[in-house]
């Protein structure tokens, strides 16, 4: 028998702290091949620069979602680990947001996601160092795109210059498509009527995405599942990524 | 010669002894010891213009023109990553805060204690303080990503009713520093103005100089009610910055205590850093003070032995409690056992930069420790420069180590990746270049010293006979 502990919380109390979010995902870590579909169905969904090859090398890779390697044991005798796709938690009390000085990295009233304002970023580079799954990416440069590149711009997100910070932002612009596309013909969105780019370009549908504040939703289910976690739990950041074990 | 002829000629030398060793008994008449100070001011070799010649171009090539071209081509000129998003910039503005804090202390605490060893050095010191945050200013506006909007983290009413966000630390950062380079910079105005006025009234009329002095001693003549009022405004302030002055280094370190990173997560940081920044400010003045002294006209009769080796004394002191909360941080941090903190205190020592940590330690400690003890050594200026120099090295060493070397440690293994600095190197190099510019710029245009402070202090001592035994008095002038 356990007996439940009820010790106050204390929070600093910014506004909405800690709330739970209301998009989510559930990554499945037993069926991602890390194949990395994801990673560039995201480049090209959210207009992420190529940074080439010396950047990339200098830890300068412009990633909204990675896929972490990881092995165990020394070469040649090594066994490797399941893959990890790691994006923007969109934590719902997100160490990201308190230190921006310039409040450029805020949490939405409507989607409840951690925006980045790009217009209002003066690059200070705070919220990438607070940030514990690193998942932010600094626009080092004005990097080069070379023809016929260009052209396949998504005309629906803002192309960022040299100087600011940015980050997954769950496709916030398919969501606010398919809300108008609810709203004009008058109904709820329908879980699974639309999904970002990184889920729709799994293979293996290791990523799912939809409400999770909907317990009936797909992704609902998979995250209440036994296999469910949340990364780095124990700092408190609530994210709304959820993975599942594997193995 | 008689025993009592004997006895005299002891107590003439040592009497003799007496003002050759300290300045307050060793008084000049008052119009020679103003001519000594402009003196000092106005006669410059050539050596000083080539100094001054390469100083200039080095500030304008490295400061300014690698700026310039690094906010044209954005950051990645620098080394700065992912993980270490702050490199040398960071580094470089805690260092130059640090550096500008001694000049406060000293001037401030001692005045406000009264103690009489501070009068030749106070306005070197303040000077310092100044110079020295103008540095931090350009380091930190140095590494934004787009500072020509670095205006947005000002409270500035604007119609979209936008304002800087005040939980930041780097919002409190921006207002504690404003705050300090105000207060500092009229702080080190006050005690200025007799000196000022002193300058203007030996200055030939139609120079520019004469036009900078009349305007700056704001028309000081020396009427009894002038000094009540200057006396009174010196006193307010010198009380006043001091809690401003813990309070800056403090707010300094809550950017790194603040945030949710290993090893910068520690609630001994505020006194760490603010003890820190003493330790390099002490060394740094200690350092200016030793050229000042070999470098500039009469100087050597206003800065003497006494007062590097009350200096000395004092960077012994701070030396010890730089050790203590060094120890306390790095206890606390192991004993927390974090897991990431434990490999991150590990690669501090092993890692590929671990002499750093190493020579940090013998900069910071173990050399003032081994030459500060005896009073022979800390009385010699170039031995108190070398150590001053060694400790601010161990200093820088110690705040490259808390900002990119931790930094490079995180909780996500897969983004750890070592920082190579680039075009920062240059910009620091700068900034250093950029202080001793100012300082010389200034040493050619101001007093240094504090002329009326010293004659005040001269008038305040005397030597007094009470039988056999010659005794030093002060007497309460305020």
């Amino acid at each position: 028998m356990t007996t439940e502990l009820k010790i106050p919380e204390f929070s600093a109390n910014f506004a909405e702290s800690g709330q739970q979010g209301k998009w989510g995902m559930a990554i499945d870590m037993d069926i991602c091949t890390g194949c990395q579909a994801c990673v560039a169905a995201c480049a090209m969904e959210n207009n992420v620069p190529f940074v080439g090859e010396a950047d990339s090398g200098y830890g300068r890779s412009m990633h909204w979602i990675r896929t972490e390697r990881f092995w165990e044991g020394e070469f040649p005798e090594i066994k490797m680990t399941p893959y990890q796709p790691m994006l923007c938690q969109q934590c719902g009390h997100a160490p990201c947001e308190p230190v921006c000085p310039a409040f450029a990295t805020v949490h939405s009233q409507s989607e409840a996601l951690n925006l980045q304002v790009y217009n209002r970023c003066v690059g200070t580079r705070y919220c990438a160092n607070n940030c514990p799954y690193q998942v932010r990416s600094f626009n080092w440069r004005d990097f080069e795109r070379p023809e016929p590149l260009p052209n396949q711009f998504n005309p629906d997100v803002t192309v960022r210059r040299r100087g600011v910070m940015e980050k997954c932002t769950f496709c916030i612009q398919r969501i606010h498509r398919a809300e108008d596309q609810a709203k004009s013909e008058g109904r709820e969105i329908a879980d699974g009527e639309f999904t970002t780019a990184c889920a729709q370009a799994c293979p293996a549908d290791a990523i799912v995405f939809g409400r999770i504040d909907d317990p009936e939703s797909a992704v609902s289910k998979l995250a209440r599942g036994s296999r469910g976690f949340h990364m780095l739990e124990e700092l408190g950041t609530l994210p709304s990524v959820t993975y599942l074990k594997a193995g | 010669m008689t025993s009592t002829e004997k006895h005299h000629d002891h107590a003439q030398d040592h009497v003799a002894h007496l003002r050759e060793q300290h300045l307050m008994l060793d008084p000049l008449p008052r119009g020679q010891m103003n001519d000594m100070v402009m003196e000092s001011m106005h006669t410059t070799s050539w050596k000083f213009w080539v100094v001054f010649g390469i100083l200039s171009v080095i500030v304008a090539v490295f400061l300014f023109g690698a700026w310039g071209y690094m906010i044209a081509n954005g950051l990645g000129v620098a080394g700065v990553n992912r993980p270490s998003y702050w490199g040398i910039f960071l580094v470089n503005t805690v260092f130059w805060i640090g550096i500008s804090h001694a000049g406060t202390f000293i001037s401030a605490i001692l005045r406000v204690f009264k103690a009489e060893f501070r009068r030749p050095f106070t306005r070197a010191a303040e000077l310092m303080t100044t110079f020295g945050l103008v540095q931090a200013g350009f380091s930190i506006f140095m590494h934004m990503g787009r500072v020509w909007l670095s205006y947005w983290l000002m409270p500035i009413p604007n119609q979209r009713g936008l304002w800087p966000n005040f939980h930041s630390p780097l919002s409190w950062d921006l207002l504690a520093i404003t705050t300090y380079l105000l207060s500092s910079t009229m702080y080190l105005f006050l005690p200025l103005i007799p000196d000022l006025a002193m300058a203007r009234d030996r200055t030939p009329d139609g120079t520019w100089q004469k036009t900078f002095y009349r305007v700056l001693a704001l028309g000081f003549r020396g009427t009894e009610g002038e000094w009540t009022h200057l006396r009174n405004a010196m006193n307010i302030f010198a009380f006043a910055i001091i809690p401003v002055m813990f309070s800056v280094h403090t707010i300094v370190s809550w950017d790194f205590a603040a945030a949710t990173r290993p090893g910068w997560n520690s609630t001994i940081f505020g006194p760490y850093f603010v003890v820190g920044a003493l330790h390099s400010g002490m060394g740094a003045v200690a350092m200016v003070l030793a050229v000042v002294q070999s470098r500039m006209k009469h100087m050597k009769y206003f800065i003497r032995g006494e007062h590097f080796e009350a200096l000395g004394m004092l960077m012994l002191l701070v030396s010890m409690a730089w050790a203590y909360f060094f120890f306390n941080d790095y206890m606390v941090q192991w004993y927390g056992g974090d897991k990431w903190t434990q490999q991150l205190l590990h690669f501090h020592e092993g890692g590929p930069l671990g002499w750093m940590w190493f020579a940090m330690l013998v900069f910071n400690v173990v050399i003032p420790w081994a030459t500060l003890w005896n009073k022979k050594w800390r009385s010699n200026p170039w031995l108190l420069f070398g150590v001053g120099l060694l400790i601010n090295v161990g200093m820088w060493f110690e705040r490259y180590i808390i900002i990119p070397i931790s930094l490079t440690i995180n909780r996500m293994p897969f983004t750890w990746r070592m920082y190579t600095p680039g075009v920062e190197v240059f910009l620091g190099i700068g900034t250093v270049a950029f202080f001793i510019l100012l300082y010389m710029g200034a040493s050619r245009l101001i007093p240094l010293i504090p002329v009326w402070e010293v004659q005040e202090g001269q008038m305040a001592h005397s030597l007094k006979t009470y039988g056999r035994e010659t005794v030093v008095t002060v007497s309460e002038l305020e």
